[in-house]
């Protein structure tokens, strides 16, 4: 068994089913997504088949099954953000990273996500780069924003938010 | 930010007793104690600063680490408050300075730089006037002569604030501070002089109605789960503001955690539920923060938990996290999320109120529903019922965005019109743009075209134009929108977010967004088989919808055609110039743009050319540049790029 399950597992003593969602997003929140052998050794804890375990996971927007780099983007593609202009504003966080959403850069720096809604609507159109917000974004703005997460990667800097 | 800590200033029982106690006596003058609490009185300047999810998306952090700088560099022993969203969004971040005795002046969109310069001239006793929105505060506090007052503001003047009364204005992390200012009051009524029948009996007099998009009677439901006989209960509180659009729901848990918590633990006390869940987006760290502190606080000091103020009630509260699914907004579907299986919906009956949760009555109310329980149960339904119309009582909050001059959380009584809110609160359309349409409810809503801008915002009125009130998320909309684009971003979204266990939401919706997308396709990128499903798909487009509406099995599915069917019903010029010109009047769906360059303007300083991520742009530096068509992608780069108004959209 995944040792480092293992712990959170050992949060959840006497786990019953309603306990499957609160352990996949403990394990997620730890690991960044749900690894293959962490599925299987929460089907385990619970005594559920790993389908079961898989067929919550998948249905669930939140869940990913690969890993996310170092700093996440989440694109918000909710109305407000929508009316103005967050179509173009993916397409340029796209083409700046290279990346579809649900991708991860080749260096492992940015993951991409589109979120349904983030819920600060009067800021729109919104995007959150390793839990920064940034708000009122425009396709122009998309290269600069990412340029200075990229220099403090480089500087070695903490990413803490 | 670290989601799982949680601090508590602990509250004795003793002091807690005072606290309450306080409450009761109103006539009597209120003790030293609790006007400090209620920030009447302070004898040390203190600085507000909105730190909810918006105002940190803003840059609120920033300033906050600006003000507590700077008072720091100057040895100045001030109080740095961060209270959640007052509901001004477009004006963040938003700072307020109170000095000892005087009204509270706030200050908008203010920038870490502009911090030094306000405190200082603040601090010196002159009001700024950049940035200066207006003051507010207790009436013991004396106004700053001449200048405007908050509640004067065009966007707070057509308000009526009572479920977001103390938001922005409260530290919401402070038990006290809430208690000072008449939290738990109704729960304190309700434990000591009313049964769990009389309070379902008053609420259902109020004529409150569920806020989260049904709207049933609130105390209806609860009548129904209070007389099913079983051994356990289980009171939900729906925080999971499923709706793109919607966020009042987190401004409010952000803002004024203990009104929601005393709101649940009046409703759990009411059906008698010993257990309640508050069901929460993932995606609302802060708000999960606030509500994990709120709990703990209440806990310590006996407002929840076990024999509450020594009534024999118990209440235990569990956070459960959303895993993002938009379907879990139903209420059975909700009910499995938290049983952990998927959130898929099942047919009813048993309604949730008969078997719920774990197969016991169970029963699930929105955020802004359990907020508004509190004043019902402490002030009297007759109170409640004198705002409104004959059939909505009370006030609404609405989630202001789009295209507005300003936006932010609008709380209005019901019967004022979507004109009032757009054009008052709301401050119109910029940029001199012309007005299209409202949408109001979410996925499940539709628009209100400019014709019926003077409706009254009320369940019924609502429903007469196609749209409905749902959790109150108004977008709106200007000439710069495609009504035609907007119907097919949401249909993308149920299409997405079908749970696909009934198969005329999970076929039917992917249909209809076919359709929506074989509308928009240009001709370039058509077959003749393709050009013939397009006008098959136009011609039954108003038949799936009311198939997947009649047959559907969850509201999901049954309100999933309003926006097509609404966009259609209103703005049947904008569906026909696409289907049958192959034109976007609105110039937004991409594939029928054309876009050239008008030789005459050109500079040729190849801004455009670099902007195009498509290589699309041929020409020399100060040489007339040409968009080549087949390449062109569309995407509007070089329009922005442009300074010379040279790129033309057809």
């Amino acid at each position: 068994m995944n040792p480092c399950v293992a712990d959170i597992l050992e949060n959840f003593p006497g786990a019953r089913r309603d306990s499957l969602i609160p352990i996949l997003q403990a394990v997620q929140e730890r690991d960044g997504f749900l690894s293959r052998e962490s599925v299987l050794a929460i089907g385990r804890h619970l005594d559920l088949p790993a389908s079961k375990v898989y067929g919550v996971a998948t249905f669930y927007n939140q869940f990913r099954f690969t890993p996310i780099g170092r700093f996440h983007v989440q694109v918000c593609r909710g109305t407000a953000c929508h009316v103005k202009g967050s179509a173009n504003v993916l397409d340029a966080v796209e083409r700046e990273l290279g990346v579809r959403a649900g991708g991860t850069t080749r260096d492992g720096l940015f993951s991409l996500e589109v979120v349904a809604c983030i819920g600060a609507c009067g800021l729109a159109p919104v995007i959150a780069v390793g839990g920064d917000f940034h708000a009122g974004v425009a396709p122009r703005d998309v290269p600069a924003i990412f340029a200075a997460y990229r220099e403090r990667a480089k500087g070695g800097g903490s990413d803490a938010a | 930010m670290q989601p799982d800590a949680t601090t508590v200033n602990p509250v004795s029982a003793e002091r807690l007793r005072t606290l309450l106690r306080d409450d009761d006596g109103r006539d009597a003058a209120p003790t030293a104690e609790l006007r400090r609490l209620r920030r009447e009185e302070n004898d040390r300047p203190i600085v507000y600063v909105g730190a909810g999810t918006c105002g940190l998306g803003a840059g609120a952090g920033k300033v906050l680490a600006a003000v507590r700088a700077h008072l720091a560099a100057g040895g100045v022993d001030a109080e740095v408050v961060e209270t959640g969203c007052i509901g001004l969004c477009s004006e963040e971040p938003l700072l307020e300075v109170q000095l000892p005795g005087r009204a509270r002046a706030v200050f908008g969109r203010v920038k870490p730089a502009d911090v030094p310069g306000l405190l200082d001239a603040m601090l010196a006793g002159t009001v700024p006037t950049a940035h200066y929105l207006g003051q507010h505060g207790p009436q013991a506090l004396r106004r700053w002569e001449g200048l405007a007052a908050l509640a004067d503001h065009p966007f707070f003047a057509g308000q009526t604030r009572w479920v977001l009364r103390n938001c922005g204005l409260i530290d919401p992390g402070s038990l006290e501070e809430a208690l000072a200012c008449g939290g738990y009051r109704g729960l304190v009524k309700a434990l000591r002089t009313l049964t769990p029948a009389e309070v379902c009996a008053e609420v259902e007099r109020s004529g409150l109605r569920g806020r989260g998009g049904g709207g049933f009677p609130t105390g209806r439901k609860w009548t129904f789960a209070l007389n099913t006989p079983a051994e356990q209960r289980y009171m939900i509180c729906n925080a999971d503001e499923g709706d793109p659009g919607a966020f009042m729901d987190r401004a409010v848990i952000e803002g004024d955690p203990h009104r929601v918590l005393e709101g649940l633990a009046l409703a759990a006390y009411a059906v008698g539920a010993t257990k309640a869940y508050i069901y929460i987006r993932a995606e609302y760290p802060l708000a999960i923060r606030r509500l994990r502190e709120a709990i703990a606080q209440a806990e310590a000091c006996g407002l929840l938990g076990d024999d509450i103020l020594e009534s024999g009630f118990d209440l235990k509260v569990t956070i459960k996290k959303g895993a993002g699914a938009f379907v879990c907004g139903e209420e059975t579907a909700l009910i499995h999320s938290i049983e952990g299986r998927r959130g898929m919906p099942r047919p009813r009956p048993p309604f949730p109120a008969v078997s719920g949760l774990f197969g016991k009555p169970s029963v699930i109310n929105n955020v802004e529903t359990l907020a508004n329980v509190p004043q019902i149960v402490e002030r009297g339904a007759d109170w409640f019922s004198s705002l409104g119309t004959a059939g909505s009582k009370g006030t609404k909050v609405f989630a202001l965005s789009g295209k507005v001059a300003r936006t932010g959380l609008v709380e209005v009584a019901m019967g004022t019109s979507v004109r009032e809110i757009v054009f008052g609160a709301g401050g119109g359309i910029p940029g001199g743009k012309a007005y299209k349409a409202v949408q109001i409810g979410g996925p499940s809503g539709g628009c209100i075209p400019g014709q019926h801008l003077d409706i009254l915002v009320d369940y019924e009125s609502l429903k007469t134009v196609g749209a409905m009130m749902g959790s109150g998320g108004l977008v709106v909309m200007d000439e710069d929108t495609c009504m035609v684009d907007v119907a097919r971003f949401f249909m993308d979204f149920i299409q997405r977010e079908s749970c696909g266990k009934c198969i005329p939401c999970r076929e039917g919706t992917k249909h209809l967004r076919d359709m929506l997308d074989a509308i928009v396709r240009g001709r370039r990128h058509e077959t003749g088989a393709d050009a013939l499903a397009r006008f098959k798909g136009v011609t039954y487009l108003p038949r799936l919808a009311e198939v997947i509406r009649e047959t559907s099995l969850c509201g999901l599915g049954m309100t999933a055609p309003n926006p097509v069917l609404s966009t259609m019903r209103w703005f049947p010029e904008e569906y026909e110039a696409h289907i049958y010109e192959r034109r976007c009047p609105a110039k937004v769906c991409r594939d029928l743009l054309t876009f050239d360059i008008d030789t005459e303007l050109c500079k040729g300083c190849t801004l455009c050319a670099r902007a195009c991520p498509a290589g699309a742009i041929v020409g020399g530096k100060k040489q007339p540049h040409l968009i080549v068509h087949e390449k062109c992608i569309a995407c509007g780069a070089c329009l922005e790029a442009c300074k010379f108004d040279a790129v033309e959209v057809s």
